[in-house]
């Protein structure tokens, strides 16, 4: 006897497409123009901050950088979805989220020189500290949406990774949790087609990584992730069950990574300029500006005017960054909830001899 | 030929890729993109992708794979991208790879060289910058190494290739391309095991490894002092004859490593010299090392790291004693 015991499919779905016209059936019911205007001035800055920190790396202001731009939508999109308890668990590469979360934008660029200050997290923003190894974060994810749950506050977690990182134990580890124990987790896979020069096909035989959820016992789709309004829509649709009845998912957004790995990467040696061009008319922001164009919201005037303004304030938060005076003391104080005695003698050394003072001199 | 590290680690793979066909590199983007710091630059060219293979992301496996190989009688040479990545792999390493071959009672030895990049001062960011030799070197099985030099970087990737144990290969991303010197093009080993004597000394000894040996060079170099410096280039086993041979000689002992201080490998050459040696020292041991701190983000790491002064203000109190 045979009989199918298990069926599953992935869903793709587009809300917006590269022209900026819109599938009337799939637009969601709480968007509106005003509310794309956002959208699109939130990927704007996103952009503008992401050229800003490249160009202060090569001139040595910023350290080893992982550039995000082509991937707005995936993140403003998800990003602007979250609801005030909502909790972000993100990777590595998500400034233009915590930029659309109102992370404060001397800090970002603060992380981005290199120092742990900045990843001290303001009370009224819900996230995580970034996660540099990959994919580690994961569980911390199922285990926030367990706390959510348990301690009744309403709120989901979108916890974030990358193509690459649904290959790491951690990353089945954690959705298999989730799916076990019915706790309000989106797992949002930012699928940036490479993980350094490895390119999604060859990460894994699996035709989407959407369907890697079925194996924890959820539900994953796939969303266009240069389409924001599509990737609101799905992370909006998502959350909203996840708080009301503990349902996780994942969602693929499919998106393109358009610039290096990092900084310290150099993409000639694994991919052409012909892999990325098909990319270039699908670009997330380009067809949300045809879509407020073609509506006369918008135009070069305004775009002026907008970069402008933007500028500024990446320039003066750039500014307040720069004038950030790293003191060594803070690594001794932060180690522990008290400070040991050897630790302590060890500091006492170090303030005695005066180390602290060639090191910044050199 | 003028080699720096890179060159001759790359080098020295190609050389053990065409001597033995059971050899496979693996890794994170060790096939097209050569490796992050270039180190297997060319190899897929020429051994192709069932030989040098570009995992996917996922270190566990790496490592895990690599011992189902070696246990199948292939070499593995895994590379793990950054050593703090490594402990992602290390339930497979120190549960595994490490005690094979004594639960087998040596039926199934699991040959391997796990390299990967250790330690900071290129303002990498969070978790590329670790000295883990010592969570390795505590576990009975493992070998560790740690060369400072192309030379010694080359000698002793051969030697790893014609052993029959999992070696743990640890690589300073700081002297990756910090100087060329002269390596045969030929293959030769550097013995595992045996410290290196970078320069004879009466009047101290400074035992050192990795990072820190140009940094000990220069400081000695700066004070004029007549120091004995010795590489140890392998952290396990110790070779505790050479340590304990220059301790007795200057009877002066600074241990200087960029691990952090607290239980760091500076814990055990002391302990030996301690049990071994007491009374042929003039003066306590020093240790000079990071402090017992998790590494920090790249804008504090010169506040972290050793530095010459450090060294410096160690020699001026052993001496002074
Ligand atoms: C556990 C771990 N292994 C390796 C790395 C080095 N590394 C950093 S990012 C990256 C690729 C990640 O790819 P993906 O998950 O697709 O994210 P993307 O970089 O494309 O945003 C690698 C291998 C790391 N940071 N963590
Ligand atoms: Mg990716």
């Amino acid at each position: 006897m045979i009989k199918n015991v298990f069926e599953g499919t992935v869903a793709y779905s587009q809300v917006m497409d590269e022209n900026g016209k819109i599938d009337e059936q799939l637009f969601p019911k709480d968007v509106d123009d005003s509310m794309i205007l956002e959208m699109y001035k939130k990927m704007a800055f996103a952009r503008a901050l992401d050229a800003k920190i490249l160009s202060l790396q090569r001139q040595g202001r910023a350290v080893t950088y992982a550039p995000m731009v082509g991937q707005e939508a995936t993140q403003v999109g998800a990003a602007m979805a979250m609801g005030p308890k909502d909790f972000l668990v993100p990777n590595f590469r998500q400034h233009g989220v915590f930029l659309a979360m109102g992370f404060p934008l001397e800090d970002i660029i603060l992380g981005w020189r290199g120092y742990e200050e900045s990843q001290k997290i303001p009370k009224d923003i819900r996230t995580l500290p970034i996660a540099v190894p990959v994919s580690t974060q994961m569980p911390h994810g199922a285990g926030v949406a367990y706390a959510q749950k348990y301690l009744k506050t309403g709120g989901a977690v979108l916890a974030w990774v990358g193509d690459g990182g649904t290959s790491e134990g951690d990353f089945y580890e954690a959705i298999n949790f989730a799916g076990a124990k019915k706790v309000p987790m989106v797992t949002i896979i930012e699928n940036n087609g490479w993980a350094i020069s490895v390119p999604r096909g060859e990460q894994t035989g699996a035709q989407t990584l959407a369907q890697k959820a079925f194996a924890a016992g959820i539900s994953g789709m796939q969303v266009d992730g240069n389409d924001v309004i599509g990737v609101y829509k799905a992370v909006k649709e998502a959350l909203e069950a996840a708080r009301s009845n503990n349902v996780p998912c994942v969602i693929e957004c499919l998106t393109y990574r358009m610039s290096m790995h990092t900084t310290a990467d150099d993409p000639g040696k694994y991919r052409l300029e012909s892999d990325v061009a098909p990319w270039l008319p699908r670009d997330p922001i380009l067809r949300v500006r045809k879509y407020l164009e073609s509506k006369g919201l918008w135009d070069g005037a305004k775009e002026a005017a907008l970069g402008e303004e933007q500028l500024k304030r990446i320039n003066a938060a750039v500014e307040v960054a720069e004038q950030f005076k790293p003191d060594p003391k803070g690594m001794f104080d932060n180690v522990y909830s008290f400070m040991p005695e050897i630790l302590q003698e060890e500091l006492d050394a170090a303030l005695a001899a005066n180390w602290w003072q060639q090191a910044k001199e050199e | 030929m003028m080699m720096n590290m890179v060159t001759a680690l790359n080098n020295a793979m190609d050389q053990i890729l065409q001597s033995n066909e059971k050899a496979v590199v693996l890794g994170e983007d060790v096939g097209k993109d050569g490796g992050v710091f270039r180190v297997t630059d060319g190899l897929v060219k020429k051994y192709g992708p069932d030989r040098v293979i570009d995992t996917p992301l996922a270190e566990s496996s790496i490592i895990g794979v690599a011992v189902g190989m070696s246990a199948a009688g292939m070499l593995p040479i895994p590379e793990i991208q950054f050593a703090g990545f490594m402990l992602l792999s290390f339930s497979q390493l120190v549960n595994h790879a490490a005690r094979f071959r004594s639960r087998t009672r040596s039926s199934i030895p699991v040959p391997m060289i796990v390299r990967t990049p250790v330690s900071g001062g290129v303002r990498t960011l969070e978790h590329h910058s670790d000295s883990p030799e010592v969570y390795y070197s505590h576990i009975g099985g493992l070998v560790v190494v740690e060369p400072s030099t192309p030379y010694d970087a080359k000698g002793l990737m051969i030697k790893a290739s014609r052993m029959q144990d999992p070696v743990v290969f640890l690589e300073p991303t700081k002297l990756y391309r910090l100087f060329k010197q002269e390596v045969p093009e030929d293959m030769y080993e550097v013995p595992i095991g045996k410290a290196s004597t970078v320069r004879e000394g009466n009047d101290l000894s400074i035992i050192t490894h990795g990072t820190m040996v140009p940094v000990v060079k220069n400081a000695v170099e700066k004070k004029g002092v007549d120091a004995e410096i010795i590489d140890l280039r392998t952290i396990n086993p110790l070779d505790e004859k050479a340590i304990l041979d220059t301790a007795r000689k200057t009877g002066r002992v600074i241990v200087v490593h960029e691990a952090s201080l607290t239980f760091g490998p500076g814990a055990e050459i002391a302990a030996r010299i301690a049990e071994k040696a007491m009374f042929d020292l003039k003066a306590p041991i020093l240790r000079v090392a990071s402090a017992s701190l998790p590494y920090p983000f790249p804008g504090y790491e010169n506040y972290y790291i050793p530095n010459e002064l450090k060294v410096a203000q160690a020699i001026d109190k052993i001496m002074s004693v």
